[in-house]
């Protein structure tokens, strides 16, 4: 008789594609389990672990990144196996994973941005959010990427955090960077930026935007920018003061409180200077007549109630024309299908339900495979969002185990699994490699007074590694 | 939040019927789906929405209920709700106007149905996941480098 999946003579076998939050998040919920013997492997196509909170939270947000000793402390276990290097699709397929595990959770995130959809939006000097913060955070993809700082002029299309992270790296000095983790190479290129003017543009009211109130107060306490605001733009008109009131939504008032301090704000001389608009949006970018842009079509909006009382903008015929250099757009994100995996077009996520991937035909589970994180219910909330999120789609992979639907892999054996790595990239990164390079980064950092120095290319880690 | 996200990980659609069917098969699709709300369309339009209350309610009063349409039975002025929309004021409006199915029409099309469940989670979902996330803030520093 073959032993029971989950125990110790046959422990449950999964796949993690993606070492973001989500993945290590799942990985815990899964380790911890007192009464299934379950063993993890975690792949990822870049070489070091954490996703976005190293290469999306910003440099000048160190606390936020200390999250990381958690996600040390799941990867401690004995079970627990990093395939850094290694990407989904390419170096191991979905039918090499299927032969190795009982299930598979896909945590890859959210990893395009959305398009303003609007014309000239491909001009030389257009760009979106993600390939700016992914540069300054030295992504290996990302490393060459070029953004032109001699523009004086700045927009920032979104009020989300991301917006919030570009225009704060715009708008520090050279000295606040310099005590951060951001690439050497960025650091480089903004101690030269010549940009003068950061527009932040939302297309909604104050009380609708998106970044939170300690985000809010940090733009304001910028060592050498101003922060100013359009006084009628940050007073609230009267369908949002009803639903602020109605809702006595504290947070929301604080915040509009703040942005109205801004706008009374007298400009102290400081060398920068932030403008926070609200109730516009970009309609068309505008050349210089050599393919770059000089400048953008603005219309000013107006907000309706939709029948839940959500308020959405409305374009009135007013336009404006904005004198800006380099725009870039942080208007959402979506994720990105994988090779053989169901998605789902509209929302921009794998096509699931509760994090069992779908059969598109059937709507049925598909046997073995799950999504958490971004990738399962599009890109939204904090970091810590994604802890209940992982558990709800581990919870589903348990009940499938006890229900006996998992995959039937034919190898099974963690040996198997790494002998099959070590032949598609053998130089794939393990996490005592990983804790070597975390070692190197921070021993270059503290040469400098910095939290780490990073290694922002693959050929660089591997040859820290002596390979 | 919003809306959007929570479709984003309900794999099913609306359970929908037509207005002229039979409150008997309007109670088995309740059943086959094990939910409680069915929105009746015209083509892909919302017309009504059909809850369990609606016939308890009728039940109640009326033996031959099961011979009823569901266009009888309906309640026709529907709130209906948008992919954007947050989830702060779909929860406020949810819980102040005791409705607990929300239709999502986009350009007019039925694109998805959020129960009050549906929203309560994804809200307990968002604070846990900022208690979370502050509390390591607060707890930086405390053994250990931060990536």
């Amino acid at each position: 008789m073959t032993p029971t999946t989950g125990t110790s003579a046959r422990p449950l076998r999964v796949a993690i594609v993606g070492a973001g939050p989500t993945g290590f998040y799942a990985a815990d919920h899964l380790l911890r389990n007192p009464e299934v013997v379950v063993e993890v492997d975690m792949f990822d196509r870049l070489p070091t672990p954490y996703g976005l909170v190293r290469l999306g939270v910003a440099p000048d947000h160190q606390k936020i990144k200390f999250v990381t000793n958690a996600f040390d402390k799941v990867a401690a276990s004995l079970r627990f196996r990093f395939y850094g290097g290694v990407e989904f699709g390419k170096d191991v397929t979905l039918a090499d994973l299927q032969a190795h595990y009982h299930q598979i959770v896909y945590c890859t995130g959210a990893q395009t941005d959305r398009r303003m959809g609007i014309p000239g939006e491909d001009l030389t000097g257009s760009h979106p959010a993600t390939e700016f913060v992914a540069w300054y955070n030295g992504h290996p993809d990302y490393r060459d990427c070029a953004f032109d700082l001699s523009q004086e002029s700045v927009a920032v299309v979104g009020v989300g955090n991301v917006a919030a992270d570009v225009v704060r790296i715009l708008c520090r000095t050279p000295e606040e960077l310099a005590i951060t983790d951001v690439a050497d190479y960025a650091l480089e290129a903004l101690r030269k930026s010549r940009v003068r003017e950061v527009y932040l543009l939302g297309r909604r009211g104050p009380a609708q935007a998106a970044f939170t109130n300690p985000e809010v107060r940090e733009l304001g306490e910028l060592a050498d920018a101003d922060i100013t605001a359009i006084p009628q733009e940050v007073e609230l008109d009267p369908l949002s003061r009803a639903a602020v009131e109605r809702s006595q939504d504290r947070a929301t008032l604080k915040k509009v409180e703040m942005l109205r301090e801004y706008a009374r704000r007298a400009p102290t001389g400081k060398s920068r200077r932030l403008v926070l608009r609200f109730l516009v949006s970009p309609v068309e970018l505008i050349s210089d007549g050599a393919g770059r842009v000089a400048a953008m079509r603005l219309v000013r909006n107006e907000l309706y109630a939709t029948s839940t009382g959500a308020l959405q903008p409305r374009a009135t015929d007013r336009f404006e024309e904005l004198p800006v250099g380099l725009v870039f757009r942080s208007v959402g994100y979506r994720g990105v299908p994988l090779p053989g995996v169901p998605f789902n077009e509209s929302w921009g996520v794998i096509l699931n339900d509760k994090g069992r991937v779908l059969d598109p035909d059937t709507k049925q589970p598909i046997v073995g495979e799950y999504a958490a994180g971004w990738i399962k219910r599009g890109p939204t909330g904090v970091i810590g969002t994604n802890k209940p999120d992982a558990a709800e789609t581990v919870e589903c992979m348990f009940e499938d185990l006890a229900r006996g639907a998992v995959l039937e892999p034919t190898r099974p054996e963690a040996a198997a699994a790494e002998a099959l790595v070590r032949q598609r990239q053998p130089n794939y990164v393990s996490y005592t490699d990983w804790l070597k390079l975390n070692e190197i980064e921070v021993a270059r950092g503290r040469a400098q007074g910095r939290p780490r120095v990073k290694l922002t290319s693959v050929e660089e880690m591997l040859a820290a590694l002596g390979r | 939040m919003n809306i959007a996200n929570i479709l984003a990980r309900k794999g099913s659609m609306a359970v929908t019927v037509q207005p002229e069917q039979s409150i008997r098969e309007a109670l088995a699709l309740l059943e086959r789906h094990n939910i409680g709300a069915l929105v009746a369309v015209q083509g892909d339009r919302p017309v009504g929405i059909l809850s369990e209350r609606d016939i308890v309610r009728e039940a109640a009063r009326n033996e031959s209920f099961f011979a009823r349409t569901v266009g009888d039975l309906m309640t026709r002025d529907v709130i209906t709700g948008q992919p954007p929309d947050d989830l702060l004021t779909v929860a406020y409006t949810m819980t102040e106007r005791r409705i607990r199915h929300l239709p999502v029409v986009d350009q007019g099309r039925l694109v998805g149905m959020v129960s009050i469940g549906d929203v309560l989670k994804a809200q307990r979902d968002q604070y846990q996941g900022e208690v979370d996330t502050l509390q390591t803030q607060l707890l930086a520093g405390e053994g250990g480098q931060p990536r």
